[in-house]
C-alpha cells in the first residue's frame, strides 16, 4: 500500500527526519489560508497522488502569492496524473536547495537483504542514474546480525561524498529511515530528492513509504486506509481486489483466466505470440475452487472490452470438474454470453469435460491450441464488428 | 539420486491439523513421502490420520521420529516462528509453503539459516518433487515422472504446466524445485543449478524463470561458468506492461530491467536454449539430450 506524500512527511516529521512545514488542501480558499499561514514569498504546490511521475505530468506547480496559489490550487484539483485524478495538494514553502541527493531503503532479492541505495544524483529518476551512470549510485546492505548501526551511515556519507560538515546528520537520517523501514514493514522508504539548502540544512524534500500489503495485518493503523486506497483503482481492478483475484487491466480484447500468476503470464505471452491483444491478467489462484472461478468470470464478463474469454486450467489442486461447473454456471446464473475458448488438463480432466459436453461445450487439452483458436475467434469478431 | 528429497526423506508437517497443511499432508502420504510428525503447539500426543503422530515442538518431533526435513503450512503471522523452530531444531532442508509472510520475517529466518548452514526452500512456493521417489509440498504428484531432466522454477503451476508437457514428451524428472516468486527466497536458481549440476542422475535442467529481478541474469552468469549440462529456459511475463504487479510480488517490470528480452539476451549469452513457447520446452530438451548422449 502506498501512502500519500503528506502523510509520509508526518511520519518523517515525527521520527527526526526534517520536513518542510506544509498543509494539505483540497480547494482555492485552503491555498490561499496555508500560503499566510506559511508567510513566505513563494510556495511549491504537489498533487497529492499514488502515481510516480507527477512533476514531469504537470502536477506540481509554483506560486508567488496568495492569488496565484489559489489559481494553482484550482487548476491542479481534479487533474488527471497518468489515470489518477487529484484530489488533493500540498502547499510548502519554495526551498531553495542547493544540492539534491537520493536516499532510500528496499530490499535487494539477489542479496536477500535490506539495500540502502544513496546517491548525490538525486531529483530525477533514480532507476535512469542507475542505468546511465551507475558508479553514481552508492550501496550498502543490511547485515542481519548487526541491523542498522551509526557507522553504517557515516560510511555511506563517505562513499555517496556527503561534505564533512553534513555527514553527521545524513547518517541520522539514515538510521532514522532504516528504523522506519524496518517498523512500517515497507518495501521502499525514500526521500528523492533529499535536499541540501542554501542555509546548509538536509530536508526531505520528497517523501515516498509504501507497507507492504501482506504486512497489513499487524500494520493496524493502516488497514482502514488500505480499504479507502482500494477507490484509487480502475473500478474493475478494485472489484477483483475485493474478490481476492488478482487482476490487472490491459488493452486487447482476449479476456483470459488462468490458475496461479506463472501459468496465466504464460497464457498471455502466448496469446500475444499468436497475434492476438490480451484484456486482461486474471489469476484465479492455484487452488482455485467452483467458488472463486466463478467470480473471476464475473468480472470479465463485466468487461465491454472483452470479446471472448479464454479459460486455461492446468489442475493440480484446482479440478477440472469445478471450473467446468463454474462455466456453467457463469452461462446460467451471470448470464455470460461472450464466447469461451476453455483448456482443462489435469485434475479430474474427464469429470469437467463430460461437465462441459453436457452442456453442449468443449475443451481443447493443449494451451498452445487453445492459445491459437482464441486468437482466431477474436480476429473473427473483429472482422464482422 | 534426485536432488534433496528421495526415499529416505523423513518428512514432519508443521501445521499438519489445520485445513491446508491436513489436506497436503495427506497427499503427500498418497504419493508415497515419508510424513512421519506432525508438530502443532497444543496438539501433542494426538495421532493425525490415525497414524501420524503429532507433536508440541519440532524437537520432540525430531528426536522422536528422525524427521530430517519440515514443510511449513502455517498462517502467515506465526510463519517466521514456525521456521525458525525448524531450523533452530537442526533439520537440514525447511519447505515453506505459506504465502503472504512479511518480507521481514523472511529475511530474519532465511538469514538465519544461511548462517547455521541449513537449506530453506520458499516461502510462498510449491514445495519439490523427486518423481517417483518423494514429495514435499503441494505439487500435484499426477502430472511428474520419474526421469532425467531437472527442474527449477519462480512459478506452480506454471511448472506444473511445464512438467506436464515434459511427461507427455516421455522426459521423467529428477527433481523439480518451486522456488517461489517472493522477494527474499531462501534457495534461488543459482543453488538448485549448482545441487543438479553435481547430481548424477539430472542429465538436462529446464529452467522456468519470470520477469522481475535478475535472478535470471545471475543464473546465467553461473551457467556460463560452471554448467555443462545442457540447460533450457522459458521466462513468462513478455506482455506485462511495466510498473504492473502480475501475481507474484516479485513480478514487476521497473525500466528495461528485469525484462524477458533483457533475460533471455543473457541466457543465449551463456549458451542456454530459450523456448519461446512452452510446448517447445521438451523439444528442446529432447534434442539437446540426445546431442550429449551421441
Amino acid at each position: 500500500m502506498k501512502l500519500f506524500e503528506h502523510e509520509v512527511k508526518e511520519i518523517f516529521r515525527a521520527n527526526g527526519i526534517a520536513v518542510p512545514p506544509g498543509r494539505v488542501v483540497s480547494d482555492p480558499a485552503g491555498a490561499v489560508v496555508a500560503y499566510e499561514w506559511l508567510h513566505v514569498p513563494s510556495v511549491v504546490i504537489k498533487s497529492q497522488v499514488l502515481v510516480g511521475g507527477r512533476g514531469k505530468a504537470g502536477g506540481i506547480r509554483f506560486a508567488a502569492s496568495a492569488g496565484e496559489a489559489a489559481e494553482v490550487t484550482r487548476n491542479l484539483m481534479g487533474f488527471n496524473i497518468k489515470g489518477e485524478i487529484v484530489k488533493s495538494v500540498l502547499v510548502e514553502p519554495r526551498l531553495d536547495i542547493s544540492k539534491e541527493l537520493y536516499l532510500g531503503i528496499t530490499w535487494d532479492r539477489s542479496a536477500r537483504a535490506p539495500v540502502i541505495v544513496a546517491s548525490a544524483s538525486g531529483g530525477i529518476n533514480i532507476e535512469d542514474v542507475a542505468h546511465e551512470n551507475p558508479e553514481a549510485i552508492k550501496k550498502i546492505h543490511v547485515d542481519p546480525d548487526l541491523g542498522f548501526e551509526p557507522f553504517v551511515g557515516r560510511e555511506l556519507a563517505a562513499k555517496v561524498g556527503i561534505p564533512r560538515e553534513h555527514s553527521q546528520i545524513f547518517a541520522e537520517i539514515t538510521g532514522h529511515m532504516y528504523a522506519l523501514f524496518v517498523r512500517y514493514d515497507a518495501e521502499l522508504v525514500e526521500s528523492n530528492p533529499l535536499a541540501l539548502t542554501g542555509d546548509g540544512k538536509l530536508i526531505a524534500a520528497d517523501a515516498r513509504l509504501n507497507i507492504l500489503d501482506d504486512a497489513l495485518f499487524r500494520q493496524k493503523e493502516f488497514g482502514a486506509k488500505a480499504s479507502d486506497r482500494l477507490s484509487e483503482l480502475p473500478p474493475l481492478e478494485r472489484k477483483a481486489k475485493q474478490l481476492g483475484v488478482q487482476y490487472v487491466e490491459l488493452d486487447g480484447s482476449v479476456g483470459i483466466i488462468g490458475n496461479g500468476a506463472g501459468l496465466t503470464m504464460a497464457t498471455l505471452d502466448l496469446v500475444k505470440y499468436y497475434g492476438g491483444e490480451p484484456a486482461n491478467f486474471l489469476d484465479a489462484g492455484g487452488g482455485s475452487s467452483e467458488e472463486s472461478f466463478l467470480r473471476a468470470l464475473g468480472v470479465l464478463a463485466e468487461n465491454p472490452k472483452v470479446k471472448l474469454i479464454f479459460v486455461n486450467i492446468l489442475a493440480g489442486i484446482t479440478r477440472c470438474d469445478d471450473v467446468a461447473k463454474a462455466i456453467v454456471k457463469a452461462k446460467t446464473e451471470l448470464g455470460l454470453n461472450k464466447p469461451l475458448v476453455i483448456r482443462l488438463a489435469g485434475t479430474n480432466e474427464s469429470e469437467g469435460r463430460k461437465i462441459l459436453s453436457e452442456n453442449g461445450m468443449s475443451a481443447y487439452s493443449a494451451m498452445e491450441e487453445a492459445a491459437k483458436e482464441a486468437v482466431r475467434v477474436a480476429r473473427a469478431g473483429e472482422a464482422s464488428a | 539420486m534426485a536432488i534433496l528429497i528421495d526415499e529416505r526423506t523423513k518428512v514432519l508437517v508443521q501445521g499438519i491439523t489445520g485445513r491446508e497443511g491436513g489436506f497436503h499432508a495427506q497427499q503427500m502420504i498418497a504419493y508415497g513421502t515419508k510424513v512421519v510428525a506432525g508438530v502443532t503447539p497444543g496438539k501433542g500426543g494426538t495421532l493425525f490420520g490415525g497414524s501420524v503422530p503429532v507433536f508440541d515442538t519440532v524437537e520432540e518431533a525430531v528426536n522422536a521420529t528422525g524427521a530430517n526435513a519440515s514443510v511449513i503450512f502455517v498462517p502467515a503471522p506465526f510463519a517466521k516462528d514456525a521456521a525458525l523452530e525448524s531450523i533452530e531444531a537442526d533439520l537440514p532442508l525447511t519447505v515453506v509453503i505459506t504465502e503472504h509472510i512479511p518480507t521481514y520475517d523472511a529475511w530474519r529466518f532465511i538469514s538465519h539459516a544461511r548462517r547455521k548452514g541449513k537449506r530453506v526452500i520458499g516461502p510462498n512456493c510449491p514445495g519439490l518433487i523427486s518423481p517417483g521417489r518423494s514429495k514435499v509440498g503441494i505439487m500435484p504428484g499426477s502430472v511428474f515422472e520419474r526421469g532425467v531432466v531437472g527442474v527449477v522454477s519462480r512459478s506452480g503451476t506454471l511448472t506444473y504446466e511445464i512438467a506436464y508437457q515434459l511427461t507427455k514428451a516421455g522426459l521423467g524428472q529428477s527433481t523439480v524445485i518451486g522456488i517461489g516468486g517472493d522477494p527474499i527466497i531462501g534457495t534461488g536458481f543459482v543453488d538448485a543449478l549448482e545441487m543438479f549440476n553435481k547430481d548424477r542422475v539430472t542429465r538436462a535442467v529446464v529452467l522456468i524463470g519470470e520477469i522481475g529481478g535478475n535472478d535470471e541474469e545471475m543464473a546465467a552468469d553461473y551457467i556460463l561458468k560452471e554448467v555443462r549440462k545442457p540447460v533450457v529456459a522459458y521466462i513468462a511475463g513478455s506482455t506485462a506492461p511495466p510498473g504492473k504487479r502480475m501475481g507474484h510480488a516479485g513480478a514487476i517490470v521497473s525500466g528495461s530491467e528485469g525484462t524477458v528480452a533483457a533475460k533471455a539476451e543473457s541466457f543465449k549469452a551463456a549458451g542456454v536454449q530459450v523456448a519461446v513457447t512452452p510446448d517447445e520446452v521438451p523439444r528442446l530438451v529432447a534434442s539437446s539430450l540426445k546431442k550429449t548422449s551421441a
